[in-house]
């Protein structure tokens, strides 16, 4: 009965070409249906697909100021309730929203999802997934490139800079009770001027180029492909054919790559050793990218100055770490995930 | 040349064998006056007066730079017999602003020709006043440019993306999991407002604009129109303008009677709550109490301090507990090149004003 009346709404809009009005129930609306075509909420809710997320909140979750992005065009199930009953939720599932990696994308959990038609990543990588798996059961994989790559830039940047620097030292002797003097033998290194080597121009790598290129710095880059002549001469960045060249040229090596398993351990004992003892690792790519025990070795004796990292595998790390500026894996800044409603 | 017309002298009157014998005691003569002229030239070298040799004065490989040129004293030594070393410093090399240039110490220095700053703040010197007594006051613009926009940039990346606190969370043994309270602002494409648009200001619009920032910047006078182009900078003709639309305000002023106190509590009102304060200038140029009452009550986001007044801050100071707040201690210059490139300055514009030269960077009261 109720389906009728909704359908005969429907046509009366079409054929009056009235505007649409969302309600929240039907009752009293006799007046309003002279203006407006009415179709409760309730109806529109129940249209919309069946997306499964990890939770609200909490550290892996979809940010509660988010969530409304999201309900805009899906009904949201959260993970501990799918597990509930699963036999009952699980064919509903159309789509599964992954943020920071969760819910994971398993086997196991997706032989629940019959009618899964995508896995849809928040970031860029997609490492953590196996795509050809996923694509097997018919369901469709994606990412957001771009969207990412000025905010994962600016903190290459700010890496660099912090390590250079030594932003960190400065605020803790800064705050430090026992500080009376101005210290004068807090001496970092130079930033403008100084040579900057990315590994990896994709879209990320690009817009570092463009960074380090205000600050004067001389850029290089090595890539699996050239980058036309006009994208080198807007950022004054230099192709390294080989590796070794931009390594043992450089005093800042940038990794900007994805993971795949030609760059996983691309940066080892070798690379490292390539490096200049003054120059700084800064790693925004996957912690995969670097050999960590090599890093580590290198650090320990001086083989190079400084890392600076915003991954590291795994993440968290267990508890380690003296020697490097480590900042845990969070690049995507809350401006940038409201501009992309 | 006297000794050649002795040689020559010597030669006609003598036979070859007591010649040569006494040639051999010529060039001893010679080796000996050659030796007393390096002397005398090394004793002309004029007198320095330094802080000190240590972490808190002059490191070893920027004493390296003034020897060449003069000999050094440092306050300690001078102070031990005034009388005796004051009258043959014609240089004072001042670093970190020590030891302080009052008139008792200049009263001691009657052959002083120059106060040569390593730095282009002169804030704490009176110039007018040592200029009276005969003295040069030079500084080093131009060389700290780089390396201090470089320490502007590092505070406002570090301070909107969080790195400080991102740190400590990864270094944290207690964390299992990465906190998304770790959320920061966005730096690519917010607007930089730049009060002080000089050869440093500048440096950090075009690094600004790397980041495809939106410049705006309030100078006592405006820059050429390729300047603001060459950037993307617009020129605010009223402060309040840049700071009601600015998302990261950076201070780069020289500290004046006029910029004293330039951003205080109705300044800070105007800047939006999500704005952070970016100082690479002086301590002086804000209003530290002002700044304390705004983190606190969130009238703006946070702040990123190069400086402060005094440096470093009482131990109990509140901007040193609050969690919105990052200091670094005027390290706007720390770097090893270009620590090395000020000292250089520093010394040519001694080395001219002792000379009686016009020094390079020789500071002239307006």
């Amino acid at each position: 009965m109720m389906e009728m009346f909704y359908f005969h709404l429907h046509l009366q809009a079409m054929e009056q070409d009235k505007p649409w009005a969302l309600i929240s129930e039907v009752g009293g609306v006799s007046q309003m249906m002279e203006m407006f075509c009415v179709l409760p909420r309730q109806a529109m809710e129940q249209d919309k697909p069946w997306a499964l997320i990890s939770e609200v909140g909490g550290d892996c979750g979809l940010l509660e100021d988010h969530l409304d992005i999201v309900k805009h065009h899906f009904q949201v199930l959260c993970y501990q309730d799918f597990l509930q009953n699963p036999e009952l939720h699980g064919p509903k599932v159309q789509a599964l929203l992954m943020w920071r990696y969760y819910p994971e994308a398993r086997p196991a959990l997706l032989r629940m999802l019959p009618s899964l038609k995508v896995v849809s990543s928040g970031g860029a990588g997609v490492d953590h997934l196996d795509v050809a798996f996923i694509n097997g059961l018919g369901a469709k994989v994606s990412n957001t490139p771009g969207v990412v790559s000025r905010a994962t830039a600016d903190l290459a940047m700010g890496l660099l800079l912090a390590s250079a620097r030594r932003i960190l030292e400065g605020h803790r002797v800064a705050r430090d009770p026992e500080t009376r003097r101005i210290p004068l033998n807090l001496q970092g290194a130079d930033v403008s001027g100084a040579t900057l080597g990315i590994v990896g121009m994709g879209d990320t790598g690009f817009k570092i180029a463009q960074r380090g290129h205000g600050f004067e710095m001389d850029v290089l880059y090595h890539n699996r492909n050239r980058r036309s002549l006009e994208d080198e001469q807007a950022v004054g960045a230099t192709f390294c054919q080989k590796l070794d060249e931009l390594l043992t040229r450089s005093d800042f090596v940038v990794l900007a790559v994805r993971l795949t398993s030609e760059t996983a351990g691309l940066i080892g004992t070798r690379e490292l050793e390539l490096m200049k003892p003054t120059a700084t690792l800064v790693n925004i790519s996957r912690g995969q990218v670097v050999d960590q025990d090599a890093l580590v070795q290198a650090l320990r004796s001086g083989t190079i100055r400084a890392a600076a990292l915003d991954v590291t595998h795994p993440e968290p790390l267990p508890r380690s770490g003296k020697h490097s500026v480590s900042q845990s894996h969070v690049q995507m800044t809350q401006k940038n995930i409201e501009t992309d409603s | 040349m006297t000794c050649l017309c002795y040689l020559r002298c010597v030669r006609k009157l003598w036979t070859p064998a007591e010649a040569s014998q006494l040639l051999k005691v010529v060039n001893l003569h010679r080796s000996v006056h050659q030796l007393q002229h390096k002397k005398v030239m090394a004793e002309e070298k004029p007198w320095a007066l330094i802080s000190e040799v240590s972490e808190q004065g002059y490191l070893e490989e920027m004493v390296d730079v003034i020897k060449p040129h003069f000999h050094i004293i440092n306050y300690k030594d001078f102070q031990q017999n005034q009388q005796l070393h004051g009258p043959k410093i014609q240089a004072l090399l001042l670093w970190n602003a020590f030891p302080v240039v009052e008139p008792s110490l200049l009263s001691l220095l009657p052959s002083l020709k120059v106060v040569a700053n390593g730095g282009v703040g002169i804030d704490h010197l009176d110039v007018p006043y040592i200029n009276s007594l005969g003295v040069k006051v030079t500084n080093t613009p131009g060389v700290v440019s780089n390396a201090t926009a470089d320490i502007g940039m590092a505070l406002l990346l570090a301070s909107a993306r969080k790195v400080v606190e991102g740190h400590q969370v990864a270094m944290d043994p207690k964390i299992t999991h990465i906190p998304q309270s770790l959320m920061g602002v966005e730096v690519s494409e917010s607007t930089l407002g730049i009060i002080g648009m000089g050869h440093i200001g500048y440096k950090i619009a075009q690094r600004g604009k790397g980041f495809d920032m939106k410049i705006l910047y309030h100078n006592r006078s405006r820059r050429s129109v390729e300047d603001e182009q060459a950037v993307g900078a617009t020129y605010c003709a009223n402060m309040d303008d840049l700071l009601k639309e600015s998302d990261f305000v950076m201070l780069a002023v020289n500290l004046t009677p006029e910029t004293t106190r330039l951003i205080g509590h109705r300044q800070l009102s105007l800047m939006k709550p999500t704005a952070t304060l970016v100082n690479v200038s002086r301590g002086l140029v804000v209003d530290q109490d002002a700044l304390v009452k705004a983190l606190q009550s969130g009238t703006i986001r946070a702040a990123a301090l190069d400086v402060t007044y005094p440096e470093p801050l009482p131990r109990d100071h509140p901007l040193l507990g609050l969690p919105n707040v990052l200091i670094t201690p005027h390290v706007g210059t720390h770097t090893l090149a270009t620590t090395i490139k000020m000292v250089q300055q520093m010394v040519d514009n001694a080395v001219a004003a002792v000379k009686g030269q016009t020094a390079p960077n020789e500071v002239k009261p307006k």
